[in-house]
């Protein structure tokens, strides 16, 4: 059976993910499609849309355009926008159309590049996964083209990468920043969220890289193969995972423990006899885990609606469930006291489960967004009132 | 706002002035920003009007989420559910079954059995040539009780057909014919209800007439006795074709009167209509006085300030702004990208008027024309204020159920208004689906 949902909405797509990515680059992002990605994208998975421009736009793909495989509109579109707009760069992302008509959107960006001088990469989404793919790709897009060697600082540099929107909110990019400096640590780039391309080329400068959500695996384990630089998972929430992680940091920067992979606190275990139910992205999800146990002595148990790499799950322990009818079994399996997720779970939370409400912009939208806490290096009990 | 200012040479320009636009393509094609302007309605509202019914889209999890939050953000959840479409679906010899056990799967699951359920494909199955008889007929076997019907989320089709019209044309296609009543009389097509006050609705009620309308509907079986109006009347372009069809298949008249500007227009319109109803013709004189005062009056209130309009605000821009302007306002600017049915009074404003500038909604080089300085500007329309970077502006989409002479002075009164009073245009325009109570913290 496919995935059916009666009442549950979907998370964002792969192009949302994308665009969202490298919103604050100063490139240009083209989405290959009729309008419908765009118009998604800048209402529901985009809150900078109204107070920040960025150079993100549709192709409006007609009909015709599509089974003819007229690129060349593509292409000269993308080049005439150059001319007017002066982008860093160009990413092309694709949606269910050039799926179906096969579009080759590296070749395509190959031309776009020879002709316009300007870096240009082709990404492969098409609009069927989730937001995941999509950011993943971008950053690590982005890191390959643009990172170079630079020295190190004489400081533990950090660079935070999968800072979007739509898995934290506005403002996060501050609180980390503020929260490495309270640390003796300092911020090198903010991938995603509050750097610009010039902190994208330094990023070799640090030590140290902390993932703070999946989509910021494939970039960090680039920069892992490439550079050398050992990476850890974790957001810091509350007090005591937050001192755990700062810790980490420190001693994954001076001497990396895992040869291969990320390094995963083990505050971030999921327990296996928890009474408490975190649905959530996975290194957001776990993170609330460990700061709950940290702070609060709760044990809870992580779900992640969202893909997430092997090697992380083989960590926490989290379970990956994406269908609407799974996620609600899980959950009567489970039979937890309490389930801490968005607010449009409430349609399948059993009665008598107490919920409490977590927004997430990448589920639900802009519907709660000015709900959305900012969890970093605060007092987890925060989530409970 | 953007100007020619400074020797600045655009590639794609994203304004011309109005006496050098071509009505044939008004702006050359290209890449296409979204403004952050969400009041025109989508065709989830649209499917939400008939009552009763539940929708199922099957479709690619990108074009999914836009659907789903719209319902979520109108706390109308209920209402929607979906299949998503994953790659190997396109290619696995599914993609008919998947779409039946999916309904099949959504019905079985809901609380309720609801009389109608709205089926929205999309291009994938479009483009993959997927046979919508073999759905419909398989899960019109299995729910004999349930009408069902194919309707099309397929916008990379829209130059064939609009996604408004091809919905209107669908939701329309479940009327069953009845006997024709001809004391009934119902307007197609519309995404609210007609103004009260306008001469239109007075006309038909005050003649002893029952007016029906999808907006009046509270029941699946109140829309089906649409199907005994003798007259079905359209005044929206997007609306044309479905009442078209369904008056061809009840056998009632169809009268098209379009939401004119043009006094003339309009009093063609009554003329039409009471002729059709064998009704005494409508003495209009005391309703274009009232316009006129109107207008007259906001005129003395606004001045000369300069005015901007968007063609989300209503369906005729140009005749709109031919109007104004011959009576005497200052208007400087329309925003929109091609022409609709208002060719004719387009041609007169672009003689008359020639140094009107005429901006385009979606040119990549409109991206940060909101962030450009520009002299004060009475606005109207939701895309008009934010291009301008107004609080002062007309808070209306697709003529906002404003018809006739009546909604001629309505209109000047909100304009009036708008003058005098600023709105929160951040909160305003971003509200999703114009009259829709919107529950997003935005």
């Amino acid at each position: 059976m496919k995935n059916v949902s009666r009442i549950l909405p979907m998370y964002t797509a792969d192009t949302s993910g994308v665009c969202s990515a490298l919103y604050e680059l100063g490139g240009m992002t083209v989405i290959h499609d009729a309008s419908g990605c765009n118009s998604t994208y800048t209402t529901h998975d985009e809150p900078r849309w109204y107070d920040r421009r960025s150079m993100v736009f549709i192709s409006a793909l007609t009909e015709m355009d599509a089974i003819m495989g007229n690129d060349e509109k593509l292409v000269n579109d993308c080049i005439s926008a150059v001319a007017d707009l002066h982008p860093e760069f160009i990413a092309l992302c694709g949606s269910p159309m050039p799926m179906m008509t096969g579009v080759d959107f590296e070749a395509i960006a190959s031309e776009i590049r020879d002709r316009s001088g300007i870096p240009t990469f082709g990404l492969h989404t098409n609009g069927t996964v989730s937001y995941i793919s999509g950011a993943s790709q971008a950053f690590a897009a982005v890191v390959k083209e643009f990172v170079r060697r630079v020295p190190k600082t004489d400081s533990i540099g950090v660079n935070v990468i999968g800072l979007t929107p739509l898995d934290h909110p506005l403002g996060t990019e501050i609180s980390i920043k503020s929260w490495l400096t309270t640390n003796g640590m300092e911020l090198i780039c903010g991938l995603g969220m509050g750097s610009t391309l010039d902190d994208v080329r330094r990023m070799t400068a640090a030590k140290v890289n902390l993932v703070v959500s999946n989509t910021g695996l494939e970039a960090a384990e680039y920069l892992r193969k490439y550079y050398d630089i050992p990476y850890v998972f974790g957001l810091p929430f509350g007090n005591g995972f937050s001192r755990r992680l700062a810790d980490t940091l420190r001693s994954e920067a001076e001497k990396p423990s895992v040869k291969t992979g990320g390094y995963v606190p083990k505050e971030m275990l999921s327990f296996p006899d928890a009474d408490t139910l975190v649905i959530a992205e996975g290194v957001y999800g776990a993170s609330l885990c460990a700061a709950l146990k940290a702070d609060l002595g709760i044990k809870a148990g992580l779900l992640c609606p969202l893909p997430a790499d092997d090697v992380f799950y083989g960590f926490t322990g989290g379970d990956c469930v994406f269908s609407e009818e799974d996620i609600e079994a899980f959950i009567a399996d489970m039979k937890p006291k309490t389930v801490i997720a968005d607010p449009l779970y409430k349609y399948i939370i059993p009665k008598g489960t107490m919920h409490i409400e977590l927004p997430h912009l990448a589920f639900s939208g802009r519907t709660y967004q000015r709900s959305i806490p900012n969890l970093i290096n605060t007092d987890i009990k925060e989530l409970f009132k | 706002m953007l100007k020619a200012v400074g020797g600045v040479k655009y590639e794609k320009p994203p304004f011309i002035r109005l006496g050098d636009a071509d009505i044939r393509e008004l702006f050359p094609s290209g890449l296409e920003y979204n403004a952050p302007a969400r009041g025109v309605w989508n065709i989830v509202h649209m499917g939400v009007l008939v009552p009763e019914s539940h929708q199922v889209y099957v479709c690619a999890q990108g074009c999914l989420r836009g659907v789903a939050l719209t319902v979520a953000e109108t706390d109308q959840m209920d209402r929607l559910s979906w299949v998503s479409l994953s790659e190997e679906d396109m290619f696995d010899g599914t993609l008919e079954s998947d779409v039946v056990d999916g309904v099949a799967e959504v019905i079985e699951k809901l609380s309720h059995r609801p009389p109608v359920v709205l089926i929205f494909l999309s291009c994938m199955h479009l483009f993959a040539g997927a046979d919508y008889e073999v759905i419909l007929d398989q899960l019109r076997a299995k729910y004999p009780d349930i009408d069902f019907i194919d309707c099309y989320m397929t916008p990379t089709m829209r130059e064939t057909f609009s996604p408004v019209v091809w919905l209107n044309k669908r939701m329309y296609s479940l009327i069953k014919p009845l006997p024709l009543d001809k004391k009934s009389v119902s307007i197609i097509g519309c995404d609210r209800a007609t103004d009260e006050n306008s001469e239109l609705v007075k006309l038909i009620r005050d003649s002893g007439l029952t007016l029906r309308d999808i907006n009046y509907c509270k029941t699946y079986g109140e829309f089906q006795r649409m199907g005994s109006s003798a007259v079905n009347i359209s005044y929206l372009p997007t609306a044309f074709a479905a009442s078209q069809e369904l008056s061809q298949r009840t056998g009632a008249s169809a009268l098209h009167l379009p939401n004119a500007f043009d006094y003339n227009i309009l009093k063609e319109n009554y003329q039409k209509l009471c002729e059709t109803l064998c009704i005494d013709v409508l003495d209009l004189s005391e309703y274009e006085c009232k316009a006129d005062e109107a207008l007259k009056k906001t005129l003395a209130a606004v001045g000369s300030i300069p005015i901007a309009i968007d063609y989300t605000a209503v369906t005729r821009p140009f005749e709109l702004v031919y109007m104004l302007s011959e009576k005497g306002f200052n208007v400087r600017y329309i925003i929109s990208d091609e022409v609709g049915e208002d060719a004719q009074p387009f041609n007169r404003l672009k003689e008359k008027y020639p140094d009107i500038m005429l901006y385009s909604s979606d040119n990549v080089n409109m991206f940060n024309a909101a962030d450009e300085p520009n002299d004060p500007v009475l606005a109207i329309g939701q895309k008009a204020a934010w291009f301008f970077s107004t609080d002062n502006f007309v808070d209306i989409v697709s003529n906002g159920g404003l018809y006739g002479f009546e909604g001629i002075a309505s209109l000047a009164e909100l304009m009036t208004d708008a003058f005098l009073n600023k709105k929160d245009r951040r909160t305003v325009i971003q509200q999703k689906g114009w009259g829709c109570s919107c529950n997003a913290q935005i």
